[in-house]
């Protein structure tokens, strides 16, 4: 015997109607927009970018903006718009395996703890807890730390850092959904705790989760661009903003444009993200209206 | 209340311990062997298995973990690797620069945060408000180590306004009695170097500030908001209190408590932000102490640094509870 119970929270019918409300907003727009250009940048960096990033010409080093080169040339006369350019993929990266890390094990531990209730909750919410309790970035430095300053180290640690997000609020969403009619159906059929969770409560738990990865993508950004930053996330001569940004700061009182953009480009994206997931925020969660 | 001071103690106590084995395991991931790092590439085999013999590192990683605690409980981490002193005084000599920049970030973000909040509430829907909200969305996005170089191009090196850097003009002599450079001008008496610490530490102040800043507005204007339509407010209204009683007794005040809770959680962002805007400002705080002690792989100072933070971190959430508990009894019972 089947049921399909799925419909009852909410049919796709349903789903569109916020969804479609909260692109109405201009902001919201602007957002996506900017998370569209973000993505088309980063397909596309190797047809736009008017250089390679990584080639040096010391005859025309620090060179200010012009027609030859539109945002300038850093110390070894490498084109600033091609590195920024590129440096986009190094963000897309960060986001892909920072907050994918942070989504998919944050979502684990949320969905273990909220389901299977009892000593499992107990354990994984005192981790969260104790990750919780150390200020984000000094625990991202402590990762950073154990594992020696790279690149994917640093997206690692910030993947970490924002794991017990996720795990409380999938926790939270689990506690409500387990309640419902159709999740005591299922169990009353005899389907499996596998099946329940899979089936029924992660699917009903998820949208309160996108929300979340499109607020924390920005973030991520940020983050890990500060990592690089600091010198504990890329290395050069990798075009990571964080590390143009540092590249930048040695010659800012005379070649200003070799940090201003890098840093204007990191606004920029984490400006699209938050716009777009306040405004999904505010169709989605009923407490934000 | 003393129920909940109990369970809120015993979780506080699990957390600490928590931490402690966080970055006690951290440590013992650390790339290379300490000893090998502690006398160089060249050492004979017999010397590192003494160096080593003598740091414990041959010994069960449960007894080793024992008497990390039993350190870390004592406040001894060993001594830096790089100059030798004890590293709980390098955490403590910078901890004021650190613990001075946090405070007057947050002073700046609460002092223009609440009234631009309240402002904007009161002028909803009008040019006012989007005056007061538009940047705000801006701030939340703000990448602090680029404002703080945006910032120092421009007061600094175009205007001249403002010094690019450090605590104090280099070669300034200042006697050492807090470490927070301001309160030391103000206790040595002399009128120009109170000028001249707060001249150095108004621009990372105000970097540090934007996001909580932009947070604080944000959530001062929903919480205005919100309570502005509430049935006492109303019932104020209708028995003719004058409008600014009204806004200050009824609406700010119950507002109040949310945007507290916020401000309480302020303080992990700033202590995050204080690593980068140190960085940015040359100042000798703890985030720098911190990184640097990384890239040098001090890891004694890294232990030291990162337990101090945690503390600190953790002991002001719990009197930030504390204080909800004690304005708000419904906190108390859940």
């Amino acid at each position: 015997m089947s049921v399909t119970l799925a419909p009852i929270v909410a049919g796709p019918g349903e789903r569109a109607r916020p969804l479609s409300r909260a692109l109405a907003r201009p902001a919201a727009r602007l957002g996506l927009g900017i998370v569209l250009l973000f993505f088309f940048l980063c397909a596309f960096a190797p047809l736009i970018a008017p250089d390679d990033p990584y080639a040096q010409d010391l005859m025309s080093a620090l060179a200010r903006p012009s027609l030859a080169h539109l945002l300038g040339t850093d110390q070894y006369g490498r084109d600033v718009a091609s590195r920024v350019l590129y440096g986009a993929r190094y963000a897309l990266l960060a986001i892909v395996v920072g907050d994918g890390l942070a989504l998919g094990l944050g979502t684990t531990m949320g969905l273990a703890a909220g389901y299977l209730g009892g000593a499992v909750d107990a354990v994984l919410m005192r981790i969260v807890d104790v990750l919780l309790a150390f200020p984000y970035l000094l625990l991202a430095l402590i990762i950073v730390a154990a594992l020696g300053p790279s690149l994917l180290h640093s997206m690692i640690a910030i993947g970490i850092v924002y794991t017990p997000q996720y795990a409380r609020l999938v926790r939270g969403q689990v506690l409500s959904v387990r309640q419902m009619d159709f999740v005591r159906a299922a169990r009353a059929l005899g389907a499996s705790r596998a099946r329940i969770i899979l089936r029924h409560v992660a699917p009903n738990s998820l949208s309160p989760v996108i929300i979340m990865a499109t607020l924390q993508a920005g973030s991520v950004v940020v983050e890990t661009a500060g990592l690089s930053f600091l010198g504990l996330g890329a290395q050069p001569p990798s075009p990571d903003w964080g590390a143009l940004l540092a590249d930048g700061q040695n010659y800012f009182l005379t070649a200003w444009w070799i940090a201003t953009f890098p840093g204007l480009a990191i606004f920029l994206v984490v400006l699209g993200f938050n716009l777009l997931g306040d405004a999904l925020r505010r169709e989605f969660d009923p407490r934000a209206r | 209340m003393g129920d909940y001071l109990a369970g809120r103690l015993g979780q506080l106590l699990i957390v600490l311990f928590g931490v402690s084995v966080v970055v006690f395991v951290a440590m013992h991931l650390l790339p290379g062997d300490v000893a090998t790092l502690l006398l160089g590439d060249r050492a004979t085999a017999s010397a590192l298995v003494r160096l080593r013999h003598q740091l414990g590192l041959d010994q069960p990683v449960i007894v080793q973990y024992w008497r990390f605690l039993r350190g870390a409980l004592a406040g001894d981490f060993g001594t830096s690797l790089r100059d030798n002193r004890p590293a709980l005084a390098e955490v403590l000599a910078a901890f004021p620069v650190t613990l001075q920049l946090t405070l007057a970030a947050l002073l700046l973000a609460i002092a223009i945060g609440v009234p631009l909040g309240v402002l904007a509430a009161l002028n909803e829907g009008t040019w006012v408000d989007t005056a007061i909200t538009t940047p705000t969305l801006f701030g939340v996005s703000m990448p602090v180590f680029w404002l703080g170089l945006m910032a120092l191009l421009l007061f600094s090196e175009k205007l001249g306004w403002m010094p690019v850097g450090g605590l104090m003009p280099i070669g300034t002599t200042m006697p050492r009695i807090t470490g927070l450079s301001v309160v030391d001008a103000v206790l040595s008496g002399r009128l120009a170097l109170v000028g001249e610490a707060l001249r150095h530490l108004v621009l990372p102040a105000a970097t540090l500030a934007t996001i909580p800043l932009a947070l604080i507005t944000r959530i001062t204007r929903g919480e205005m908001l919100a309570s502005m339509h509430l049935e006492h407010v109303r019932t104020a209204r209708a028995k003719g209190l004058p409008e600014g009683r009204v806004i200050r007794a009824h609406v700010l005040r119950n507002a109040l408590i949310p945007i507290v809770t916020v401000i309480g959680l302020q303080f992990g962002l700033l202590l995050s932000g204080a690593v980068l805007t140190e960085t940015i400002f040359s100042l000798p705080g703890l985030g720098r102490l911190m990184v640097d002690a990384i890239l040098a792989r001090d890891y004694p100072v890294v232990q030291a640094g990162a337990i101090f933070i945690a503390v600190v971190f953790v002991l002001v959430n719990f009197a930030v509870d504390l204080g909800y508990a004690a304005l708000d009894p419904r906190i108390r019972r859940q």
